[in-house]
């Protein structure tokens, strides 16, 4: 059995309560950063463990943390960024909704590091649940002393606020976030500055993934070495996945980062294999927006080595034959699903919550949402697929933030890989709307497309 | 001691500014073809720029201490130089290419309108389509579309021509008192708007037009007046209690048409003018005049005008056609 740290105690009655959690030996880190160790000493164990932001970019998070300026009687923010909504990734609110102290110590523990005296907790707007969940955890958690002032009686002072969203996927994206929370509309803003010199109300902010946070506590507990040595190179610890698709056990799992995806997808601990004995088609490995990846190319990487759920071997082979970690998200299709129709719905989704402000994304992710629309209901001509080629690739780097790109790459990957899908949807029209096209005749995959 | 320069290499050519410059200031200091086109940047509006990204360049070389090549395209109006950067702009393939599609983008929802457009010869969006644009267009879907909004009883907001360059919200924002216009709605959706459409009532709003790069905000007490090109454009000035009270007046025959800010070579006002001096002094013994404006030789707006002209280069090796050109200036001569 694989070595859990967030998850460990998930299945304890009455965990998401206070008492229960503190039995299992919660707010230890709590005790044991406050009590023994200075802020340096927290930022420092956290460099140690390798822990690399959970939210999608995997930026090392101890690094992160030691960029934050701290000019003298300037305020500094901890935000953590709860506004989870990447199709396919719903990591962030299990554990909410599970263990939200977990949540709570790993804000006291990484505020402490810090030195920031308040914090918020930016919830998508659409988990009035788990708001409510954290909100009493917060309120627990301040009774027993652990929050407010003079936290164990060491002089240090913390608020945390929830503060919802209004659902949009935009105010996922740092500086969208920190606009929303500053009470403006939540349009990302122009970098530099980055956060970490002028984020909320132009103060020094660090903005860290829901998951990120919580694993700070596992590392104070046992130590950055000990959390270092749970994983392969530079992807270390434990990583939730949420999966889902068509897999015989959808859910979120804690694996040991380093695990094969073949055992991932077919070990009875993990997915269990493709639901109604099925064959794979496709992953995408770490929700929507990273690149989709063709059955040939999930298992093994584009040089025979056996593909891993880490960082590296995820990316290995670039965008032409590899794809990312991401956030998590791990979708996988069965030779029933249409990788036409499943790219227009994951264009849909970013035509919907594009925020207007730069041009490229605006008019772009609309733009390819009505090419694709017009493919998956065979309206389609080949020419419309190079068309697509070249919207995404506009799109792509030219925009203010992120959102661009999440759009363009899942655009780009279908197309490497599936080709022949889409020709076939132009090519035979009516049979399109009957069928699926089944298994696809996976291209060479290093050959250059278009 | 003098004070501190960045050296800055734009397309080649150097040049020495203050830090703290932006790419696309430096290239304004060089002028001439390299300066990057501009749609949503204004220099007089604080947080302006960033969101057309016409103004995409390639930073080449990062600085001297760090020569690193930036990894991507970046804004040349949000990005400030650092010494011994190497730009590249109208030199880069990719630079040029980005641009043609940033365009694209910006017309696939634009009504093309121009025609029935009062913004039309003076308007950025067709400068720059004409100079970076594809002559047709691979959008074969219906444009969004709005109706048409009065704000006010002198503005007319038409969405549909819109590019959502957020200009005439951060003149609204910084130059009245309550922000009370704004962006509603995301994405292709998103419009200019104020609360339930009331109507923008300050003594300043009325520059909005002058700030709006296409014909989205137009002056109602002109709107269908004139072509622009058809109207001659004078430089005044009056003892205005508000505002600075220096303007331009278009002219058509003895008519003062419509009354702008003055605009300078990158179409932005020199100062912002009132709305009393905009839209209800019309007559010319308001006015002390000064002198024709300067208009850009480029632009559609000299046809016929005032100011020397410059002959084509194709006429200069050519007697006949020089012989012909004289003729219709001295015809010209007499008219005016």
């Amino acid at each position: 059995m694989a070595r859990k740290l967030l998850l460990t105690h998930i299945d304890v009655p009455g965990i998401e309560g206070f008492e229960v959690y503190r039995q299992q030996g919660g707010y230890r880190a709590v005790e044991k950063a406050v009590k023994t160790m200075t802020p340096d000493d927290v930022v420092e164990e956290v460099k140690k463990s390798g822990l690399r932001g959970r939210g999608g970019a995997g930026f090392p998070t101890g690094m992160k943390w030691s960029f934050l300026a701290k000019p003298e009687g300037v305020a500094r923010y901890l935000v953590c960024n709860a506004d989870e909504s990447e199709p396919g990734t719903f990591k962030d609110r299990y554990l909410m909704t599970k263990i939200p102290h977990a949540l709570i110590e790993g804000m006291i523990v990484s505020s402490y590091a810090l030195g920031a005296n308040t914090s918020y907790i930016y919830v998508r707007g659409e988990m009035m649940p788990q708001i409510r969940i954290l909100e009493k955890a917060i309120a627990e958690a301040k009774a027993a002393g652990f929050l407010g002032k003079n936290i164990l009686g060491k002089g240090y002072d913390l608020e945390i606020y929830v503060q919802p969203g209004g659902g949009a996927y935009i105010c996922g994206e740092e500086t969208a976030l920190l606009e929303s929370l500053e009470g403006k509309r939540g349009n990302p803003r122009i970098k530099p500055p980055f956060p970490a010199v002028a984020g909320l109300y132009g103060c020094p902010t660090v903005v860290n993934n829901v998951e990120s946070i919580a694993a700070t506590v596992p590392i104070i507990n046992d130590g950055g070495e000990e959390y270092a040595k749970i994983g392969i190179e530079r992807s270390t610890g434990t990583k939730l996945i949420s999966a889902s698709g068509n897999l015989v056990k959808p859910g979120v799992y804690e694996i040991e980062l380093g695990l094969p995806v073949e055992e991932f997808i077919y070990s009875d601990e993990y997915c269990g294999g493709i639901a109604n004995g099925k064959r794979l088609k496709a992953v995408v490995a770490g929700g929507s927006s990273v690149p989709i990846l063709p059955a040939n190319l999930v298992f093994k990487t584009a040089n025979g080595e056996n593909r891993l759920m880490t960082y590296e071997s995820l990316a290995d082979g670039g965008f032409q034959t590899g794809t990312m970690m991401g956030s998590g998200g791990f979708i996988a299709y069965d030779e029933d699903q249409c990788i036409v129709r499943n790219t227009w719905n994951f264009t849909r989704f970013y035509h919907h919550e594009s925020c207007g402000q730069c041009s490229p994304c605006r008019e772009g992710t609309g733009w390819m949402e009505k090419v694709l629309h017009n493919i998956e209901s065979g309206k389609g001509s080949m020419e419309e697929i190079d068309l697509l080629w070249d919207i995404q690739r506009k799109i792509e780097g030219n925009t203010i933030c992120p959102l661009g790109d999440a759009a363009a790459w899942p655009v780009a990957a279908a197309i490497r890989h599936f080709r022949d899908e889409f020709e076939w949807h132009i090519t035979h029209p009516e049979e399109a709307q009957k069928r699926n096209f089944g298994l696809a005749h996976y291209a060479e995959p290093r050959q250059p497309v278009v | 001691m003098a004070e501190e320069k960045f050296r800055v290499t734009i397309d080649g050519i150097p040049v020495d500014v203050t830090p703290g410059t932006t790419i696309l200031n430096a290239a304004r200091e060089i002028g001439g073809d390299i300066v990057p086109p501009a749609m949503c940047y204004y220099s007089k509006l604080e947080g302006s720029g960033g969101k057309c990204r016409t103004c995409l360049v390639k930073v080449s070389k990062g600085s001297e201490k760090d020569p690193r090549p930036m990894p991507k395209l970046v804004a040349s109006c949000r990005t400030t130089v650092m010494d011994g950067m190497e730009v590249q702009n109208i030199t880069s393939p990719e630079v040029v290419e980005a641009r043609k599609g940033v365009v694209e983008m910006l017309l696939i929802n634009h009504p093309l309108d121009c025609p029935i457009c009062d913004q039309a010869g003076e308007c950025k969006l067709q400068d720059l389509s004409y100079e970076h644009g594809a002559e047709q267009t691979r959008y074969k879907f219906p444009r969004r579309t709005f109706e048409r909004i009065d704000i006010g009883d002198k503005i007319q907001l038409h969405m549909n021509r819109c590019i959502l360059c957020y200009r005439c919200v951060y003149v609204a924002n910084q130059l009245t008192d309550q922000r009370e216009h704004g962006i509603i709605s995301r994405g292709d959706h998103a419009e200019i708007s104020t609360f339930i459409e009331k109507a923008l009532d300050n003594d300043f709003i009325g520059n909005v037009i002058d700030v709006c790069p296409v014909g989205a905000l137009t002056d109602k007490t002109f709107r269908f007046k004139n072509r622009v090109w058809f109207t001659k454009p004078v430089d005044a000035h009056r003892d205005c209690p508000t505002c600075s009270g220096k303007v331009t007046l278009w002219y058509k025959g003895a008519d003062v048409l419509r009354v702008t800010g003055r605009k300078d070579a990158y179409n932005e006002v020199e100062d912002f003018i009132c709305n009393t001096c905009r839209f209800d002094t019309k007559q010319t013994q308001d006015w002390i005049l000064e002198e024709p404006t300067k208009i850009d030789k480029d632009s559609v707006i000299t046809a016929n005008h005032y100011n020397s002209f410059n002959p084509p280069a194709v006429i200069e090796q050519d007697l006949v056609l020089q012989a012909a050109n004289e003729e219709q200036l001295e015809r010209t001569e007499r008219l005016k």
